[in-house]
């Protein structure tokens, strides 16, 4: 195994270009628990966790973005500066591992492995983030919809890095929700997203665990966004019980080692209308 | 009967011989120097590329306080701090760390003086087998300086990546209260 372990990244998008077979270490959550294990044979290793232009983030204030660079620990996201901003993303990067887990693995890491279990996926698809790459022939964005194409299974080129993120900032509650079974490290059954942009009024929700990809309950989203009272932000119990079921439908769980189909899209409807509940606790 | 066990030794001697050249080549037969702050104590090495954080610390500096528990960052045992933060030394690169600084469990005593959290575990029993011991300290160091005055189901919350497996949990979470109130 040879390793790369660039302090620039104009040096690790260089080292990728030209050894594109290379797999991207960034907090080792992933990828070395799958190496010690013998999952994965690893040949070369491009290791970015010094590479100090992925660990920034900023907000820009005249298009109401915030940017996340692709290393940026989970528990930065969880300090003030962002959860105030990104309330979900904050609680999701909380049920990842343990604080030991969070000071290393990255916002980066997440999309890079992209299961649908990780558990920051759910926000960045409810809050149509996009995703940056950067290779040497250029840099690029897509809509987080169009990143994450199947189980693990990215659009990312093998030899782009994936930069960091840029999340629109919204007016409106939300929140982050997942069941497991326990509360300590533990790898999502089922996960939900549901943010509200009061602005443009709509309700968006992303689930995890639940499908191939993150999965955006779009006829849902768009039923409910036409149900809610936005002038008295209220939203009345059959509507909130509807609204969950129709989330349920959208959901395409299947049996696995972690759970059932059934239980799965039983919980994507309590989850659902439990944060619809919370987002406008007026019935 | 004995020409033939002879055969077989021989036998397995050359691909035991064979496998060795493979695996050399297969890992890039090649070491990596290192230089990593441990203990405040700046240590030159040559590592392979492969090598975990905490065989480094174990083997290579043979500071073997630093537990090897799942190796798969599910049980804490290998906890200690690189620059300062509490990690998982099990899924992290001895090469990943050169340039760093990196505190393991003999790093935290004044000479002879206990670190207070030593200090708080030794006073309230804090242990049992004594496996998870070392990555409980150190991940109980990490979580004080997060939050100095943590409550007990703080405490609790806060190690959710350290497993006893004596389950010894009452005591340690009363050893990390004792130090902070200590």
């Amino acid at each position: 195994m040879a390793v790369s372990v660039p302090t620039s990244l104009a040096e690790a998008v260089s080292l990728l270009s030209g050894a594109p077979d290379s797999v991207v270490l960034a907090g080792g959550t992933d990828l070395m628990v799958e190496a010690n294990s013998g999952h994965r044979q690893i040949a070369s290793v491009i290791a970015i966790d010094r590479v100090p232009e992925l660990r920034t983030w900023g907000v820009d204030v005249v298009r109401r973005n915030l940017w996340i660079g692709s290393g940026v620990p989970y528990s930065t996201v969880m300090q003030p500066g962002i959860a105030s901003l990104v309330p979900a993303l904050a609680q999701a990067s909380r049920t990842v591992g343990s604080p030991q887990i969070r000071h290393v693995g990255t916002i980066g890491g997440n999309l890079g492995t992209c299961s649908p279990a990780g558990d920051t996926l759910p926000v960045l698809a409810a809050l149509d983030a996009r995703v940056h790459l950067a290779s040497v022939s250029g840099e690029r964005s897509v809509g987080f919809d169009e990143f994450m194409v199947g189980v693990k299974r990215t659009s990312r080129r093998p030899d782009e890095l994936i930069t960091g993120v840029t999340i629109p900032i919204l007016n409106g509650w939300q929140g982050y929700s997942k069941v497991g079974v326990r509360n300590a490290m533990v790898i999502a059954t089922a996960s939900s997203c549901l943010a509200v942009d009061t602005d443009g009024r709509s309700v968006r929700i992303g689930l995890g665990s639940v499908g191939p990809v993150i999965i955006r309950c779009g006829e849902a989203e768009q039923w409910i966004s036409g149900r809610v009272d936005w002038s008295e932000l209220s939203v009345s119990n059959a509507d909130v019980d509807e609204f969950g079921l129709r989330c349920g439908a959208a959901a395409r769980p299947i049996d696995d080692h972690r759970s059932t189909a059934a239980y799965r899209r039983r919980a994507v409807e309590v989850l659902a209308a439990r944060q619809l509940r919370r987002a406008f606790p007026n019935g | 009967m004995m020409h033939g066990l002879r055969k077989w030794g021989m036998m397995t001697s050359v691909i035991s011989e064979i496998s060795a050249l493979v695996g050399h080549v297969l890992s890039g037969g090649y070491t990596v120097q290192i230089t990593v702050n441990v203990n405040g104590t700046a240590q030159t090495s040559d590592v392979e590329p492969r090598q975990l954080l905490v065989h480094y610390v174990r083997e290579t500096l043979g500071l073997t306080g630093t537990n090897v528990g799942c190796d798969t960052s599910s049980c804490g045992a290998c906890t200690l701090h690189v620059n300062g933060q509490s990690t998982k030394s099990c899924t992290m690169l001895a090469v990943q760390a050169d340039g760093q600084s990196v505190t393991t469990i003999e790093g935290i005593a004044k000479g002879d003086e206990l670190h207070p959290m030593q200090k708080a575990f030794m006073e309230n029993h804090g242990l049992q087998c004594g496996y998870c011991t070392p990555g409980m300290v150190m991940a109980a160091i990490g979580i004080l300086d997060e939050n100095p005055k943590p409550t007990e189901d703080e405490v609790r919350v806060a190690l959710e990546g350290n497993l006893c497996r004596c389950t010894g949990y009452h005591n340690i979470v009363k050893s990390i209260l004792a130090c902070a109130n200590g």
